[in-house]
């Protein structure tokens, strides 16, 4: 870092400035920074929602196109999601004070078998960066507590995550369940996971496969949409 | 004739192979092609992860298995393993266009979800059967029987031992950044260093290994497992 650049004052900086140094300071993985600039915006008064989506969001899609490009990689993107989730823990709870607008509901987790939820817990703070409310299961979720989940939140959406081509088969184990109840069509079933691809996703009857947090953010919201216009 | 003989090709043990083919970093990093002959294009051609080199070496030198060659991919394609099909695919049509139509994947599926058996497919290539290569060194059936009692661990062949540092500590960046670790390992409770050789030395560093992450350790003699298996069928084919 230049000497030019460890004299910046982030509360110096106009807001414009500063929303632009905290996606560079996402981007840099710089969590201190990002408490300290998420502060500042809400001390001039912005509010809550404006600072997630204009600084924190935003700055985490440059993050995730990069990582898309093969421009940044995993490391990086972790520190960033690290940075960001710092500055949503100030953020959560003035959203629920202040009320933002709600996307629908998401069960999330990583299937059976598998203890990996790197992927799982960036797409479920990008849904919650958009507006959705996740209900994260967490690991090695076997097939009765996603449904379980779906029934008692009253879920939008079912997300479930694998890193292990061994793991991947449970999906269908849990799409197949789903079928079984007659309980399939209520729900807008995601999946993604390293070793994954779209025709994976096709073939266990998942409504979409999502590459990475942000396409799961769009898909969501594109379904979300239809749903709203269906109703 | 594949297996030593008199009729096997004399050239085989005249190879003295430069000594960076089988140093670590060049086979975690780089293609590694390993001719075994004197012939411009052996009859068999083995396309391998770098990570397996040490060990298909030793089990073509223990057998004495001629007229074979190996390519290796470089090993830290496990970091990127949306790349390894089409980087095998390469090979193989590359070795075709030399007149090698034996060739064989030493490849485990390592996270490509199907699409390098597609690729295998497509290529009229065959390959080693197992989700990764830990499970065809432990035994497919012994290590999907364990899988409940070991969803914590992480795996470590010989080869991921000596390149811990490398693949690991450095390319998943907790070396610049040991915060990193928790979320990388958090849910793990033990590092299994499936042992394909006795080397006391490598056991204290895969312990050293397990100790850096905070998990403990546990090892299991696997040798050459279900590797030797395969490797004599290309060989025998």
């Amino acid at each position: 870092m230049s000497d030019e650049e460890d004299d910046i004052v982030l509360s110096e900086l106009s807001n414009e400035e500063l929303v632009q140094q905290m996606h560079d300071d996402l981007y840099d993985g710089l969590k201190d920074e990002i408490l300290e600039g998420v502060n500042i915006l809400l001390e001039r008064g912005w509010e809550p929602y404006k600072v997630l989506t204009e600084a924190l969001v935003e700055g985490m899609r440059i993050v995730g196109i990069d990582f898309r490009d093969g421009i940044l990689f995993v490391p990086e993107v972790l520190l960033a999601a690290n940075a960001m989730k710092g500055g949503m823990g100030i953020l959560k709870p003035l959203l629920a004070e202040t009320g933002a607008p709600k996307q629908g509901k998401m069960v999330i987790g990583t299937v059976k078998g598998d203890i990996h939820d790197i992927g799982k817990n960036l797409v479920s703070m990008m849904m919650e960066g958009a507006g959705f409310e996740v209900v994260d299961l967490g690991i090695n979720n076997p097939a009765e507590n996603y449904l379980e989940a779906l029934e008692k939140e009253d879920a939008d959406i079912l997300g479930m995550s694998a890193l292990l081509t061994t793991t991947m088969p449970y999906m269908k184990v849990v799409i197949d369940e789903l079928k079984a109840k007659g309980i399939r069509e209520n729900y807008v079933v995601l999946v993604g996971g390293a070793p994954l691809n779209e025709e994976f996703g096709k073939a266990i009857g998942a409504d979409a496969y999502c590459r990475d947090a942000a396409v799961a953010v769009e898909t969501a919201k594109e379904y979300m949409a239809q749903r709203t216009h269906n109703q | 004739m594949r297996r030593g003989s008199a009729k096997r090709d004399r050239t085989v043990e005249s190879i003295t192979l430069p000594p960076d083919y089988l140093a670590d970093d060049a086979l975690a990093t780089r293609d590694v092609d390993i001719p075994l002959g004197a012939k411009s294009a052996p009859r068999t051609l083995l396309i391998a992860c770098g990570a397996l080199a040490r060990e298909i070496l030793a089990i073509i030198e223990i057998n004495r298995f001629t007229d074979i060659a190996l390519e290796c991919l470089p090993a830290n394609l496990h970091n990127h393993p949306e790349r390894i099909p089409e980087a095998v695919r390469e090979k193989v049509r590359a070795a075709r266009s030399r007149g090698i139509e034996d060739v064989h994947v030493v490849y485990a599926d390592c996270g490509t979800g199907g699409l390098l058996d597609r690729v295998c497919e497509e290529e009229g290539v065959t390959r080693i059967a197992g989700p990764h290569c830990y499970a065809f060194f432990d035994g497919l059936d012994a290590f999907a029987s364990r899988s409940e009692e070991e969803i914590g661990a992480l795996f470590l062949t010989d080869f991921f031992v000596r390149q811990f540092d490398t693949l690991l500590w450095k390319g998943l960046g907790m070396d610049r950044h040991p915060e990193l670790r928790d979320m990388y390992f958090g849910n793990y409770d033990r590092v299994v260093h499936l042992a394909q050789t006795n080397d006391p030395a490598l056991d204290t560093k895969a312990r050293a290994a397990a100790d850096r992450l905070g998990l403990r350790y546990v090892r299991r003699k696997t040798g050459y497992g279900e590797l030797v298996d395969f490797v004599t069928r290309a060989a025998s084919s």
